[in-house]
């Protein structure tokens, strides 16, 4: 064996151990299996486990509207979808996760709604309400993933402040809308037009507080698949997740889908409020998705577009599956818009994987559905992952890539489970 | 929403603060800070946001390290709280929801 065989198969040998352990305490102690089974666990879908903190003060809480849903914080409202919605490719408008920065909510009367389309770049202003909007201009539909920035911040290990979100803050949904770009042309491109900013109609408490505004690269905006979107699976938005209308924009992360949309400006300037110019970034050079370059700063630039990912939906750390039955391997894929190229499943912590077979393609855009069974042939403990690879040719990490904001957590689940 | 859109959507749209179900604020209601010298200076963070929001962020953060995140509410969110109180919420904060032996 090479260097890196060798310390691959030390890790394999090590983290079986672990596994092992884990498995056995969580067979062994009544006490510790209860703590493993707190609601939202990360350790339980093997991976790292949020911080004690976090894992004590969340419990299930039903919102106006919604079902249960793993409370984060009241207010604002940031409340995590529980895996087990997370077991179909699209996800229920109940059960969508919440997410807001500002705790001054919009309630928003449709017939009053109103969407102001203007900026220095633009050649004329608009107001559209929304039977103008519905009326004026061509539906599109298009299905995609939402996910929080900071969805698994939680599981960063050293932790990082913020929202510790769990893997629950993310949903795929049938959005239906008009084509942003269409509407920009009712309003006419200046030449100098550089990004697209968009307002929300929550509020800050205090006026001091940045009001939650972001902005897009032009092309971006321009792109075919961006909507502002009324519909979703096809229902009205719920208020919770910004009725009556919010942006869509397939492959890049949640803090681009402005909620309760009110206002847009075309703007020949980067847009430099807080939430652009200090929230949402990364390190430069860490991860291999575009750069928004208008927005691109000497030590980091903004997020954009989601890393490839996947979740295990079907087992639990420390699960029993008798001998001789099948080790079921099934969950959900995703990326930033190339599409799933595969998942591979390994029950032998790493040493060997094979293809899983994937469900029906609902879009580059969408969850992908992915399965495997492997059969249980051997009593003792089976670490279980999966890895997903995009068309892009991008694949999940085995190591965090640690940074300051706790973005981008694609690290490949280990989850023990004890063949009996 | 900012300035004069935000004006205007005030008459029109009726943006109000805190308009989730009187459900949800009692559930808020039930999250209590520890007790401990500072609490009273702490519990100022309510003004913007439930208390939870520091119980999520227990136990991994260091006196400097909610210092920094106290900083932050100040520096970046404006929130009105005296300088001269920063010093007694992060001793607080690293006591009852730091990281252990980091005090």
């Amino acid at each position: 064996m090479n260097d890196a065989a060798v310390r691959n198969e030390e890790l394999r040998r090590r983290l079986l151990l672990a596994a092992a352990g884990a498995a056995s305490g969580l067979a062994l102690s009544g006490p510790r299996r209860a703590l493993a089974a707190a609601v939202g666990s990360t350790a339980e879908l093997g991976l790292a486990e949020l911080p004690d903190g976090a894992l004590a003060g969340q419990h299930l809480y039903a919102l106006p509207g919604k079902l249960p849903l793993i409370k984060k914080t009241y207010r604002p409202p940031n409340f995590e979808t529980p895996i087990e919605y997370l077991r179909t490719p699209i996800t229920r408008n109940d059960a969508f996760f919440v997410r807001w920065h500002l705790a001054g909510m919009p309630h928003v009367n449709v017939k009053d709604w109103v969407l102001t389309v203007a900026g220095e770049s633009a050649e004329r202003e608009r107001k559209l309400t929304m039977a103008q909007l519905r009326k004026e201009f061509r539906h599109d539909e298009i299905t995609a993933v939402c996910l929080c920035s900071g969805n698994r911040r939680g599981l960063f290990e050293p932790h990082v402040p913020g929202v510790e979100w769990g893997v629950g803050a993310m949903g795929n949904a049938v959005w239906k809308g008009v084509r942003l770009k269409d509407v920009l042309a009712t309003v006419g491109i200046k030449g100098d037009a550089l990004e697209v900013v968009f307002d929300g109609a929550d509020e800050p408490v205090i006026d001091k507080t940045p009001d939650f505004v972001k902005s897009l690269p032009l092309e971006i905006a321009m792109d075919k698949n961006t909507l502002i979107a009324f519909e979703m699976n096809g229902k009205p938005l719920p208020q919770l997740n910004g009725f009556p209308a919010r942006l869509v924009v397939p492959g890049w992360t949640g803090t681009y889908w402005v909620k309760a949309l009110v206002g847009i400006k075309v703007v020949s300037k980067p847009e430099g409020n807080f939430w652009m110019s200090t929230a949402y970034r990364l390190p430069r050079g860490k991860f291999k998705t575009p750069s928004f370059t208008s927005q691109v700063k000497e030590a980091n630039e903004p997020i954009t577009t989601m890393v490839v990912n996947s979740l295990i939906t079907s087992l639990s750390s420390g699960q029993k599956v008798a001998l001789g039955k099948p080790i079921v391997v099934k969950g959900l894929a995703w990326d930033g818009g190339s599409g799933i190229a595969k998942v591979e499943v390994s029950t032998d912590a790493g040493a060997s994987w094979q293809e899983a077979s994937l469900g029906r393609e609902l879009g580059r855009f969408s969850f992908r559905e992915f399965a495997l069974s492997v059969p249980a042939t051997q009593v003792g403990t089976r670490l279980v992952m999966a890895r997903a690879t995009s068309r892009a040719g991008e694949t999940q990490v085995e190591q965090l890539i640690h940074n300051p904001a706790g973005y981008h957590h694609n690290v490949i689940q280990r989850i023990p489970v004890e063949v009996v | 929403m900012t300035g004069r859109m935000r004006l205007a959507a005030r008459s029109t749209i009726g943006v109000l603060v805190c308009t989730l179900a009187g459900g949800t604020l009692s559930q808020e209601s039930r999250v209590q800070l520890a007790d401990g010298p500072g609490k009273d200076k702490a519990s100022q963070c309510v003004a913007c946001h439930s208390l939870d929001y520091i119980q999520m962020n227990a136990h991994f953060l260091d006196k400097a390290g909610w210092t920094a995140s106290i900083n932050k509410m100040i520096n970046a969110f404006g929130a009105p709280i005296p300088r001269e109180d920063v010093d007694a919420i992060a001793t607080y904060l690293a006591e009852r929801y730091g990281k252990s032996g980091s005090k």
